[in-house]
């Protein structure tokens, strides 16, 4: 198990330098950033070169990689092109994601699995064919669809909750954008569980259960459930690494200035320090999520063992 | 149950330390790939396919499925069919107006006539759907076969690369594609979404494998001599190819509709192209003043959607009937409370996180 | 049934959960709760706040509250005004000499003397300060020296500048401009605090200035906060309590957070959300001319669009577009169609002149087919329009124009809109030439001139002659101008050098653009500024 956990720490190494390289080159690809800062007229080539140089764009590449690199093991994440230091904006960025993912995947968890068990238990019934037609409806619209319909109805119709959250992002303003946030996985969450209930509704431990006269509730909870839920469990653990990430549209709709916003605006802008530095966080998020995920596994598989 | 986010370690370096799954007594060796236990009369063995064609035929869900899906191909190919009205005639006049004689759907906001661009939509939209599905599942299942196949650190680098594509934001990729290409066409659009699927269905291929080779009937197969590539050919890929199909057409679904929110970012398809994507996002900030601006085309898209998930969710319950359980011999086994091991079929598990 | 009920039980489960989300609304009243605050959408200001590096609306919009300078444009009529300065004096429209109001300070005690001045536009002007707005002090005498086109400044001030007394200095220009004065109530030419340099880092986060608001706090791309500085001695005090500027992305969800009442200003309506507008706010709808002009610039540079008799092809195309039904539909009535080069804000006194385009910029489909014709047709039977697809909404009515161009030339693919993903990319697109047809141009004033609509624009090399057109003939007429020194004369030689305009068409002129904004009941008094910025100072609050 140790062994395991340091193999696959280690190779996040590459991974990070990987990452962290092709976004540099992505960035890079889009052009020259210098030009966006003045506005709709020319750039005064004097003070445009004399940027360039400051910011260390007057370099080749590779070079302009490494000095990046040199940096980051500093712990300097370099500057956005309004003088802010990157650290900063991620400090302000992270903890309000972090909500909007956690209320995101509480309800894809809890509504996802209550209907999952409900239509895995009557596979081919009324319940189960309007809850599939539920969640195919919710897969096909786009989450900016339906980030601005439920925005007018509950924000502006009914007048129900704030159509845009404020600048603290507190919990109770997140559900709304954390519903929108969710839906597409609550769909995914909801089959997988269907999928998984029924497959193992007809296993034979739950025909021995049943069979032993145990009652109905408590072989689902008990028995049905919990063996149920890994794949669905490995689902979340991996998604909560593309909902921190992901949220670009969601958070743009509901003006929440998180992860997504901040990636927004740097990739707009062309702001390479503040995007490859993100986006450096995100995948070492993911790659963690996903060791996690992969160790809870054996969690809650004991037959499963690393070595 | 297994799943493409199963620990690929453990499964993949069995070799490596002890036995990881623990696999319920041995099944007989005689029992044909194809035929499963609870499926197929015993009778006369058939193939896999064929006994998941024989289910099908008579799935309504997969009839209906696959009638829309038809119905779909012919519009996408002669539009003119059922539309004489032409996509681009714009006037202003009409900017938005509701539905009238002659124009069933009404007019968007460049007064132009909605049901004809729907119809004329459904060519970008359901060629991106289909092309980029065929890239991501050809490109995927290729190289997460072979990682599953082979393991080891050609394994653990494709794994890897994958989490670095799982990592990239889909609006910077979709910002540097639309810069750097400048075609119209609808390829670049489909290029990117293959860039992106790829490692989603390399890992259920992969999976898919992993699990596939450590079915009773594959290592008997290697221990009466059969090579690689005859084992990978006639054992493992025909039991790894139905999970990849049947995710890739739940994801065709998903990448239609990405085509929309690449749109919506400005970094879709291009005009003069028509497709519902264009249309979605051009329609999605007038929802209040003309619903059915997006209703229409939003409506289309979903219905295609739903006709390819369901197709797939037909093809996957078939599959899963006819395909070998080994995992029902040691479910007796295991206690309860205690999850049976790996059926023979991936595909319903985890796909891979939705991209916003 | 069970089964019913359990499926029964689930629903309320996820209503549950949505009502749980209804109940996490309404209760706080974000910043409009404190009395007399306002609070009003923002952009995240690009550049750090500095006065000459800042050269677009946002961070304007801050420097308008924090700052005073020499002269200020009134906010109704966009005359250049006396505020700081008590006069300006010249007899050769080349040397000034600048005497100031006493009385004035910042609001940290220190008062606003010559060298304020002096020092800012000296830190402004130097090259390795790297500030945007640099080349506005681009006609004071030793420009060249702290400003080089490459290498190091010979030294670290403009030799133009010179300190008299503390209430009166002395400015050189390099060349003749008479209405140079009027320049000056650009954002770049404001004074600066000693702190500004000697805590640079600190001023940055918190910037402190001489205007009728003082900086609060600031959080960096979420709010900014502004109070009412009680000790501002100009005439012009605030009459609320304080703004709060509020960044959003999506002017939509400023739009609808405003009819939510959780806002209540928006300067910036969303095309898509005016037809509601009446409906939405009433009379709480602001709608007014601003000084910003939206142009088809044709790449010059170009052949293909610069040949001989091009002319014809750029007049046929401005004439195919249908600026009447655009501005209805597309923009409802927020932009006017376009008959000159310049803005209706400048006054016919101010040099705007109605119908100077003449007929090429009235909608004439039959004639438009036939010049184009004339003109040798569209390159290669096509033609694209560029704009940028991450701001501003561009697309609805690029398409909107390209749709007139194709119904007039009787071909559905003749014209089609080109986004380019970012700001950014686009630029970098125009200004390395690469540009292969008309793209989109707005041309938002930097003070209510004539001069600096035409001058940055079409002069020959001009900093914002982003198609590279050159006519000696207009030249001329620009550099006499300028060097008119009676006001009626330089008008009349700038209208004549638009005529020459007129005749080549280097850029399609498409309409006039107005300032938009609307606001909640909480707040009266609210008008936009010619920039189409909003009058902060003089808002009320019930």
């Amino acid at each position: 198990m140790g062994r395991y956990v340091i193999r696959r720490l280690l190779q996040m190494i590459p991974v990070f330098i990987g990452s962290t390289l092709l976004i540099f080159l992505m960035v890079y690809a889009l052009g020259d950033p210098v030009a966006a800062l003045f506005g709709d007229r020319a750039p005064d080539p004097a003070t445009a070169a004399q940027i360039r140089a400051d910011l260390y764009l007057d370099q080749p590449l590779w070079k302009q990689y490494l000095h990046y690199m040199a940096q980051i093991f500093q712990g300097n994440f370099g500057t956005a092109f309004n003088g802010q230091p990157v650290t900063e904006l991620m400090g302000a960025a992270f903890p309000v994601t972090l909500r909007l993912t956690l209320v995101a995947v509480v309800i894809e968890m809890v509504a996802g699995i209550v209907l999952g068990v409900f239509s895995g238990l009557r596979r081919g019934r009324t319940v189960d064919t309007t809850v599939l037609i539920f969640t195919l409806v919710v897969v096909s619209i786009p989450t900016f669809v339906s980030g601005y319909v439920l925005q007018y109805l509950f924000g502006v119709k009914w007048n129900w909750v704030k159509p845009a959250v404020s600048s603290e992002a507190p919990l109770g303003e997140l559900l709304l954008p954390g519903l929108v946030l969710a839906l597409v996985s609550l769909a995914y969450v909801t089959r997988l569980t269907r999928t998984s209930i029924a497959e193992n509704a007809r296993a034979d431990y739950v025909r021995t259960a049943v069979a032993k006269g145990l009652p109905r509730r408590r072989v689902v909870t008990r028995h049905l459930l919990r063996n149920s839920l890994i794949p669905v469990v490995t689902f979340i653990g991996t998604d909560i690494g593309a909902l921190m990430g992901g949220a670009i549209v969601t958070e743009r709709i509901f003006n929440i200035h998180g992860v997504g916003f901040q990636l927004y605006q740097g990739i707009l802008r062309q702001n390479s320090p503040t995007v490859v530095g993100f986006v450096t966080i995100l995948v070492l998020v993911f790659l963690v999520a996903n060791l996690l995920v992969d160790l809870l596994y054996a969690v809650l598989d004991p037959r499963i063992r690393y070595a | 149950m297994p799943d493409p986010y199963a620990p690929k370690e453990a499964i993949t370096h069995g070799d490596g330390g002890p036995a990881a799954l623990a696999i319920g007594e041995a099944e007989s060796l005689e029992r044909a790939p194809g035929a499963g236990p609870g499926g197929a009369p015993t009778g006369k063995p058939r193939s896999l396919w064929s006994d998941a064609w024989h289910d099908l035929r008579r799935n309504p869900v997969f009839l209906l499925s696959a009638l829309i899906i038809l119905f779909l191909l012919v519009i996408a190919v002669w539009p003119q069919l059922i539309a004489d009205g032409n996509p681009y005639r714009a006037d202003l006049a009409k900017a938005q107006a509701g539905p009238e004689p002659g124009h069933p759907f009404g007019y968007d906001t460049q007064g132009r006539d909605v049901y004809t661009r729907v119809v004329y939509g459904a060519r970008a939209s359901i060629t991106v759907g289909i092309c980029a599905t065929a890239g991501a599942a050809l490109l995927g299942g290729l190289l997460g076969g072979f990682a599953g196949f082979f393991g080891g650190w050609w394994d653990t680098l494709l794994s890897r690369i994958a989490d670095i594509f799982f990592g990239i934001p889909v609006i910077l990729g979709g910002l540097v594609f639309l810069s750097v290409v400048t075609s119209s066409t609808v390829w670049p659009v489909v290029g990117f979404i293959v860039l992106l699927g790829w490692p989603q269905i390399a890992r259920i291929a992969r999976g898919a494998v992993v699990t596939a080779k450590q079915n009773d009937y594959v290592q008997a197969a290697r221990a009466l001599g059969a090579g690689n590539a005859r084992t990978l050919l006639r054992h493992i890929a025909p039991n790894a190819v139905a999970p990849v199909i049947v995710v890739a057409t739940i994801a065709l679904g998903t990448y239609i509709s990405l085509e929309a929110t690449l749109s919506f970012l400005g970094a879709g398809l291009k005009p003069p192209t028509v497709s519902w994507g264009i249309d979605i996002s051009a329609a999605s900030t007038s929802i209040r003043n003309a619903p059915h601006m997006l209703l229409w085309p939003a409506g289309a898209l979903s219905i295609t959607v739903l006709a390819f998930i369901m197709l797939g969710d037909a093809v996957r319950d078939a599959l899963a009937t006819a395909s070998p359980k080994p995992s029902t011999a040691s479910a007796t086994a295991s206690p309860p409370g205690r999850p049976s091991p790996s059926s023979a079929n991936p595909a319903p598990a985890s796909p891979s996180p939705p991209r916003r | 049934m069970r089964g019913a009920e359990r499926a029964k039980w689930g629903v309320c489960a996820v209503s549950v959960v949505l009502a749980a989300t209804a109940c996490g609304g309404g209760v706080d009243t974000r910043g409009s709760g404190a009395a007399g605050i306002v609070s009003s959408s923002w952009g995240d200001p690009q550049n750090p706040l500095e006065p000459a590096n800042t050269n677009e609306v946002q961070g304007g919009k801050v420097l308008e509250m924090i700052f005073r300078g020499l002269k200020r444009y009134n906010p109704r009529t966009g005359a250049a005004e006396n505020v700081i300065a008590d006069r300006i004096e010249t007899t050769d429209s080349r040397h000034y000499t600048v005497t100031l109001k006493p009385g004035w300070t910042f609001s940290n005690g220190e008062k606003v003397t010559a060298k304020s001045f002096v020092d800012a536009w000296n830190y402004g002007a130097l090259i390795t300060n790297r500030q945007k707005n640099a080349p506005f002090f681009q006609y004071i005498e030793g420009f060249d020296a702290v400003h080089p086109e490459n290498g190091r400044p010979k030294t670290k001030t403009l030799s133009g500048l010179k300190v008299a007394s503390p209430t009166k200095f002395t400015v050189a220009l390099n060349q003749k401009f008479s209405s140079w004065p009027d320049t000056l109530g650009y954002t770049a030419f404001m004074p600066l605090p000693q702190t500004f340099y000697s805590h640079h880092d600190a001023w940055v986060k918190k910037p402190v200035g001489n205007g009728p608001y003082a900086v609060e706090s600031y959080t960096k791309g979420s709010v900014m906060k502004l109070r009412k500085w009680s000790g501002y001695p100009g005439p012009d005090k605030a009459r609320n309590g304080g703004i709060d500027l509020q960044v959003y992305t999506d002017n939509n969800t400023a739009y609808t957070d405003l009819q939510a009442g959780n806002l209540d200003l928006v300067d910036d309506i969303p095309a898509t959300q005016l037809k509601n507008v009446h409906a939405d706010l009433g009379d709480r709808y602001i709608n007014q001319p601003a000084g910003v002009i939206q142009t088809l610039t044709f790449p010059m540079y170009d052949k293909r669009w610069n040949g001989k008799n091009s002319e014809k092809l750029r007049r046929g195309i401005s004439m195919a577009i249908d600026r009447a039904s655009i501005t209805k539909e597309i923009f409802r009535n927020t932009r006017t169609p376009a008959t000159d080069w310049t803005s209706p804000v400048l006054g016919t006194k101010g040099g705007f002149q109605d119908g100077i385009c003449g007929e090429a910029c009235e909608f004439r489909p039959d004639r438009a087919k036939e010049l184009v014709k004339e003109g040798g047709g569209l390159p290669g039977g096509r033609m694209t329009i560029a704009y940028n697809a991450d701001t501003g909404s561009h697309k609805d009515w690029i398409d909107a124009i390209c749709n007139s161009i194709n119904n007039a030339l009787d071909n559905d693919k003749a014209c089609v809109g080109a986004p380019v993903g970012t700001f950014a990319d686009f630029r970098n697109r125009i200004s390395s030439e690469k540009m292969t047809g008309p793209f989109r141009a707005g041309w938002q004033m930097d003070y209510p001139l004539i001069q600096n609509f035409l001058q940055p624009m079409y002069y020959s090399k001009a900093s914002s002659n982003d198609g590279k057109y050159s006519n000696p003939k207009f030249d001329k007429l620009v550099n006499e101008a300028n060097a008119a020194t009676d006001r009626k004369e330089t008008i009349s030689k700038f209208q004549d050098a638009e005529r020459v305009l007129a005749t080549d068409m280097p850029t399609i002129p498409l309409w006039y653009q107005n300032g938009n904004g609307g606001y909640s009941d909480r707040i009266a008094h609210v008008a936009l500024n010619p920039f189409s910025v909003p009058v902060y100072n003089e808002i009320t609050v019930h």
